[in-house]
């Protein structure tokens, strides 16, 4: 099943690895900042101000000009109680909605589950990059993995043309055929043949999409590229996911850090001129996560796991500023020697499913959170 | 086509009890007998896999063992190396049973170690094992053991243990569980604390990862007296376990989960008298899996029509089963994470199941994108005429054929026969003879590495091995 109604969409970018808010959002007007980050900082006259206290980090150009026309919405000090600092399970708590005990379900394979009950469109979420993400994982729930958008789909490794139609034909033979003969067989003949409509309505989506925007080169931004091709073919793609990284900047952290939020703003800049080359600002939001943010002090050449971090939502459907409070440097009110946030990252999961997706977000994100108010009503 | 009952059967054991097997392979099996070879898969010897030295030399990651895609990729070098496929296999039932995440440890060595717990133990006693499980560094940093004090219980362990570790919901009670999780107080690591500060906080690790080690602190055992379904004692874990084992619900669980893996995702009718049967080895023999699985792989039900293809194939069985087929990376490879990582992107990926609940296996590992990554895995493994296994197979079908000529009929059934032997649908059967046919018969005489002839060979095995019925074992 396909639509042709534009309805909103949700692109998650995913900062693997535990992006440095610190140098991200960058509280210039503290003392203590330049105190414990006596190396890796971003001196004052570096930073682009937001206001007299807060800036951002000069690789965030695109991502200013942005902020300058009221897309952006900062949210500061986003994480959960007992903060972890192991890459994989924080990043499973973000997934999950899950802080506590190990959850079972994504948060985005719930909502994908609510959209589209029945499992109609096996383009409902697509993930930019191999394998699932958990946080679209939910049995059940077919998402499609697109490693590249150009080859995605079934015998890639297959070079002659001519061959792969003729074995995708076979394919299509054999997937086909009467049902009802065993379960199994019948769920592995519909599932293939889904795989094959997926792959070939995904393919048609770079021949529908014509665009003057130039995205770069890096992985990034062609991920980020083909996110804009399928959304713009109206395919009722509603989560469109990718994830960037390493931001696991232990050491050297000025250079990569730096390069990878040219990356990650230079993508952002070219999806929103994108979209409203294409009319459909108003019509996706971007949100940006980390697993968590990194120690307060430096260890000489990058920065150490910590907590506290922070995430973007960006789109013309936002209402641009500052939300939450930047949790505060002072001794007393840090976690072992990290940041300690001051709200729980499903008030914005909350806010999203139920202010864009326009879904119930309690039983998603397993429970009631106060809300933070991002969206332009 | 007609396969010999004899050669059929046997490729099913080794599907079951192995990772499939390739003709050379099944032909020494098939020289023991089926009793024979059941006996040898059951009695592991020296399983000849790659060995460490080897692995060191190539991958640095592989040595220090600290992160999860090397860990993954050394146990996958294993799998597709050994000689003693049911050891492997076993280990990989328990890690799916017992299921311990490297998510919460960051410490991959101890979840390896884990496994070789599983290999060393996993067909002798099930109280055995259970005893130790509870004493598995891994699992009592996974579990919150290292939480359980005599002063304040944590019931996470005692809770899985009776509910997805043996008995299973529904043959305890809530007071069992607190009682159980008396008895376990005390089963700790050594340097406990430091060693869960360790795990929560990680970062880097300079001098890399610490050992666990089990440690049991008296001082901090409740040694007072408990009720445990209906006996009461000053009991301590093991007189728990003691008790656990000689439940009938007990012996239930592990012959039904035993079965679902080895034999059937759906138990029928017919399936339930070969788990009855399991299930009175179980006692018969004082727990032993290994006899347990004995009286499986000699059960009419296993021998039977309706236990053929009734598994829909793990991804671990997808990945290793091609790879031993192809007979590729019989040497340390550059990249083999990227190998092993397709376990993951087909949903399973090794030392990391999502919960302790393990993997939802069967018919739930088939959806659009998973399936995509099952075939072209396999399809791209099988299709390539460089490798070992691949060649092997050419010389075969040449062999097998009048002069070298292959007529589309003989080229299907051939590959059909050299990867299993497989049985598919008539259906199935006749589009894979209509694609054999796309160039006329195929003339195998004095081909040569990657010529047309070869490739062809390549081609129709990359159809079988995207075929329905390759999905399941």
């Amino acid at each position: 099943m396909t639509t042709n109604k534009r309805e909103k969409s949700l692109i998650v970018m995913q900062l693997s690895g535990g992006n440095d808010y610190l140098n991200t959002i960058v509280p210039y007007a503290e003392g203590k900042y330049y105190d414990s980050r006596t190396t890796v900082n971003i001196p004052q006259d570096r930073v682009i101000p937001i206001n007299d206290q807060l800036g951002f980090n000069p690789s965030m150009g695109p991502i200013k000009a942005l902020w300058d026309e009221g897309k952006v919405a900062v949210i500061n000090g986003i994480g959960y109680q007992n903060p972890n600092r192991s890459h994989f399970r924080s990043m499973d708590i973000w997934h999950t909605a899950e802080p506590d005990t190990i959850g079972k379900e994504g948060w985005l394979g719930r909502a994908i589950r609510d959209i589209d009950p029945l499992g109609e469109n096996v383009l409902t979420g697509i993930n930019f990059g191999r394998g699932l993400p958990r946080a679209l994982a939910c049995p059940g729930v077919s998402v499609a993995s697109v490693g590249d958008l150009a080859t995605y789909g079934l015998f890639p490794d297959v070079q002659d043309e001519e061959l792969r139609m003729f074995t995708l034909e076979a394919f299509s033979k054999m997937y086909g055929g009467a049902a009802g003969r065993d379960p199994v067989m019948d769920l592995l003949g519909q599932t293939g043949k889904d795989a094959l409509q997926g792959a070939d309505i995904l393919r048609t989506a770079p021949g529908m999409y014509s665009s003057t925007v130039e995205y770069a080169p890096d992985a990034l931004a062609q991920n980020v590229k083909s996110i804009s091709q399928v959304f713009h073919a109206n395919l009722g793609a509603k989560v469109l996911y990718t994830q960037h990284g390493p931001f696991d900047t232990h050491s050297g952290e000025l250079l990569s850090h730096a390069k990878l939020w040219n990356e990650v703003a230079g993508a952002i800049g070219s999806l929103m001129e994108d979209l409203k080359e294409h009319g459909t600002e108003d019509d996706a939001t971007i949100l940006v996560f980390s697993e968590f943010g990194r120690r307060i002090k430096d260890n000489g050449s990058g920065s150490d796991h910590g907590s506290g971090g922070g995430a973007f939502l960006i789109g013309g459907a936002v209402n641009g500023g500052l939300y939450g409070e930047y949790p505060s440097l002072a001794e007393a009110e840090q976690i072992e020697g990290d940041l300690r946030s001051n709200n729980d990252f499903r008030s914005v999961y909350t806010n999203i499913l139920e202010d864009w997706m326009g879904l119930d977000a309690a039983p998603i994100v397993n429970g009631q959170f106060e809300k933070f108010d991002v969206f332009k009503s | 086509m007609m396969i010999s009952n004899d050669t059929g059967l046997m490729a099913h054991l080794l599907r079951r009890a192995g990772f499939g097997a390739t003709r050379d392979e099944l032909e020494k099996y098939l020289a023991l007998g089926y009793e024979g070879a059941v006996e040898v898969l059951l009695n592991p010897s020296e399983p000849n896999n790659m060995p460490d030295d080897l692995i060191r030399r190539y991958h640095v990651e592989q040595s220090e063992l600290r992160d999860i895609a090397g860990s993954a990729a050394y146990w996958m070098y294993r799998m597709i190396s050994t000689s003693c496929p049911l050891e492997e296999k076993t280990a990989l039932f328990w890690h799916g049973l017992f299921a311990t995440g490297y998510a919460k440890l960051n410490q991959a060595r101890s979840l390896l170690n884990q496994v070789d717990m599983f290999r060393r133990s996993g067909m002798g006693s099930f109280e055995d094992l259970l005893v130790e499980l509870s004493q598995d560094p891994a699992m009592i940093v996974w579990l919150d053991n290292i939480e359980n004090h005599g002063s304040a219980i944590n019931e996470n362990f005692g809770r899985e243990l009776l509910e997805l570790f043996s008995m299973g919901i529904g043959n305890y009670t809530e007071d069992d569980i607190k009682e159980c999780s008396r008895a376990f107080t005390g089963w700790t690591l050594g340097n406990a604390e430091y060693m869960s500060i360790r795990a929560a906080k990680d970062s880097i690790w300079p001098y890399g990862r610490i050992a666990w080690h089990f440690d049991y602190r008296e001082e901090d055992h409740d040694d007072g007296e408990k009720t445990f379904l209906g006996e009461t004692g000053n009991f301590n874990g093991e007189d728990i376990i003691a008790i656990i084992a000689k439940q009938e619900s007990t012996a239930q669980f592990v012959a039904t989960r035993l079965f679902q893996f080895f034999a059937a995702d759906e138990v029928t009718e017919y399936g339930e008298k070969a788990i009855q049967a399991m299930m009175e080895t179980y006692f018969s023999s004082g727990y032993q899996v290994r006899d347990m699985l004995r009286t499986l792989f000699h059960s009419d039900y296993f021998k039977s029509e309706e236990a053929r293809y009734a598994r829909v194939k793990n991804p671990v069985e997808m990945v290793v089963g091609a790879i031993r087929m192809a007979g590729s990376y019989q040497n340390p490879a550059l990249g083999i994470e990227n190998v092993s990582r397709n376990m993951l992107f087909m949903g399973q990926g090794l030392l990391q199941p999502p919960t302790v609940e393990g993997w939802h296996e069967g018919s739930e590992w088939i959806d659009s994108g998973a399936l995509v990554e099952r075939v072209n895995f396999v399809a791209k493994e099988l299709s390539n005429v460089k490798s070992p296994g691949v060649r092997s197979i050419i010389d075969r079908l040449e062999a097998g054929s009048d002069a070298g000529i292959l007529d589309p009929d003989e080229l299907a059934d051939g590959c059909l026969d050299l990867l299993g032997p497989i049985e598919v649908s008539e259906a199935t059967r006749s589009v894979l003879v209509e694609y054999a046919a796309r160039l006329g018969n195929l003339d195998l005489k004095d081909h040569l590495q990657g010529d047309l002839a070869e490739q062809r060979v390549g081609n129709m095995l990359r159809l079988v091995a995207a075929t329905r019925e390759y999905q399941l074992a």
